[in-house]
């Protein structure tokens, strides 16, 4: 657990020393502000003390940023060799993905942590769905999950960070939307199915307020699998540790 | 620790990397590891450092096979991999700060073992600069330091010296030399030089197969052969002498090196010495002798001999 956090915090550190996280938060605090409460559908156009605006932009924008954070992970690593240096030291594969996976799920806490002012100041406008907001955060950490994961398998299969990338994001499209246009155009067991994979379909039963397990498992299994290919992917060039 | 290297096979594709390769390293020893580029020499510190599944056959470090218990092999070994690959983005303390937390040494001996490395590997100057602006010897210098940092009972070494300066080289010879006499070292290299002058055992290995193993001079003596003379005698006609010298019966053939310096080479017949004839000759004719240097074949030529088919 300790190697774990040793790689988080290093990759963590690199992604501020490269300025990345900055300007990763600065967009993501941008785009969101200026959506929830400045432009468009804001609050103040709705006039309800909800956050619904600032998780459809987060929902978007995490989308977008994800695989341009994780893109260098492992194939950066494996570039630069060093790669080698640390899966000589003792770390296994297992603890060098989870490792990568926890530096890109905190830098995102990181991003969202600033905007939980946007719920103290809506708390304090008018009356707030506390549980809604609180499981709206609660899904856009369970989606960063699952695309950092699949980014984390696609800079396992590609040696060439942009070629990583944009796989991760050709494959997060197909959650992101196109499952769930192909489920609104079937019907019955094949919509079902298709809904059943859409991210979307998960999200927003999570974001209106029920937490079923169902949703649970399909973004843990997800997150596991990406994950668990990624370690087998980085075993096969190396010893199963 | 003792490394058993036990039948090892690594193919890339088609080709195969390392060739059933067998060798063993008693701990303590200092065993230098050469061979042209390509030879595989590489891949089987790969190997032993659990950074690569050998096809075939095991690698055995203090006992444990790295294929059951690659977490122990790693804690003692200390690895500078070739082209010595590091965070270009941290600056030197960080990174050897980063490296010990991973090897688990205790937070309260970190601070110490850094500046240890620090004064060993002689960073002292640059320890606050970003690695990626160190030159290739101070980087190559910091290698040494995180392959150091947790004390290993192992030290391998893919090809230490490539890139660094005359000066610089011969320190971190140096400093291999000291930290062999505690540490069990497997060096690699394609510079004989470095190899006699810091190991005990030379390996050769040439296609993936051991060509040779044995110490510098073991080696020298399997491909010296016969005996071979650079000989100046003086007091007498040239001629006169290369044909009394041709006329010994120990002697296979006589070569001039120089003629007016009346400078020949002598290469005496197999298992025989021509010393005490040369020197019989000398007297019976009032010759003297001006120079009598036994040649030692170069380890650069045994090396081109071994490897070159």
């Amino acid at each position: 657990m300790k190697q774990i956090l040793h790689i988080a915090y290093r990759e963590l550190n690199s992604f501020f020393d490269s300025l990345t996280a900055y300007v990763l938060i600065v967009i993501f605090l941008g785009f969101s502000g200026f959506f929830t409460w400045i432009y468009g559908a804001d609050v103040f156009f709705l006039g309800q003390a909800s956050l619904d605006t600032f998780f459809t932009v987060a929902y978007w924008s995490l989308f977008v940023f994800i695989p341009a954070l994780t893109m260098r992970s492992i194939a950066g690593e494996l570039k630069a060799g060093t790669l080698e240096l640390l899966l000589t030291k003792p770390v296994s594969d297992w603890q060098l993905i989870l490792g990568k996976f926890l530096s890109t799920f905190f830098l995102i806490g990181i991003a969202l942590t600033p905007t939980l002012f946007y719920y103290f100041t809506l708390w304090g406008i008018g009356p707030v769905d506390h549980s809604a907001i609180v499981l709206g955060y609660l899904g856009l950490l369970l989606m960063s999950m699952v695309y950092i994961s699949i980014g984390l398998l696609t800079s396992c299969l590609f040696s060439n960070p942009i070629v990583a990338s944009l796989t991760a994001l050709s494959i997060g499209i197909f959650f992101h939307i196109i499952f769930d246009v192909l489920a609104a155009n079937f019907v019955g067991f094949t919509g079902s199915v298709f809904s059943f994979l859409s991210l979307s379909t998960h999200f927003e039963s999570i974001t209106r307020g029920v937490v079923d397990t169902k949703d649970l498992i399909y973004f843990f299994s997800i997150s596991f699998f990406c994950l668990y290919s990624s370690k087998m992917i980085l075993s096969n060039r190396n010893l199963q540790v | 620790m003792d490394i058993v290297v036990e039948h090892l096979t690594k193919r890339y594709g088609p080709q195969k990397a390392v060739d059933n390769v067998s060798f063993r390293v008693k701990a303590g020893e200092v065993l230098g590891f050469l061979g042209p580029n390509g030879a595989g020499k590489t891949t089987t510190m790969k190997a032993i450092s659990c950074y690569i599944n050998p096809d075939e056959g095991d690698v055995k470090v203090g006992g444990y096979s790295i294929k059951e218990h690659p977490e122990i092999i790693k804690k003692n070994i200390g690895y500078l991999p070739e082209n010595n690959p590091l965070y270009q983005d941290m600056n030197i303390i960080d990174f050897l700060e980063f490296i010990a937390k991973i090897h688990g040494i205790p937070r309260y001996l970190i601070p110490e073992r850094i500046l240890d490395m620090v004064r060993i590997c002689g960073l002292e100057g640059e320890k606050h600069k970003l690695i990626s602006e160190l030159s290739k010897g101070y980087q190559q210098r910091v290698g040494l330091a995180q392959a150091l940092i947790h004390d290993p009972e192992i030290l391998i070494l893919d090809e230490p010296t490539t890139g660094l300066d005359p000066n610089q080289i011969v320190e971190i010879r140096e400093l291999i030399k000291r930290i062999g006499k505690e540490k069990t070292v497997i060096l690699s290299s394609h510079i004989l030089a470095e190899v006699e002058a810091t190991c005990d055992r030379i390996l050769i290995i040439n296609n993936g197969r051991i060509v040779v193993d044995g110490t510098a001079e073991e080696l020298r003596k399997q491909a010296a052969g016969n005996e071979i003379l650079k000989l100046g005698i003086q007091g007498g006609d040239v001629n006169d002498i290369f044909e009394s010298l041709l006329n010994l019966e120990t002697v296979d053939s006589v070569d001039f090196i120089d003629i007016d310096k009346q400078l020949f080479e002598v290469q005496s017949l197999k298992e025989e010495t021509s010393v005490k004839p040369i020197f019989d000759l000398c007297v019976r004719n009032n010759y003297y002798i001006s120079e009598l240097t036994p040649t030692e074949k170069k380890l650069e030529d045994i090396f081109r001999q071994l490897t070159l088919h």
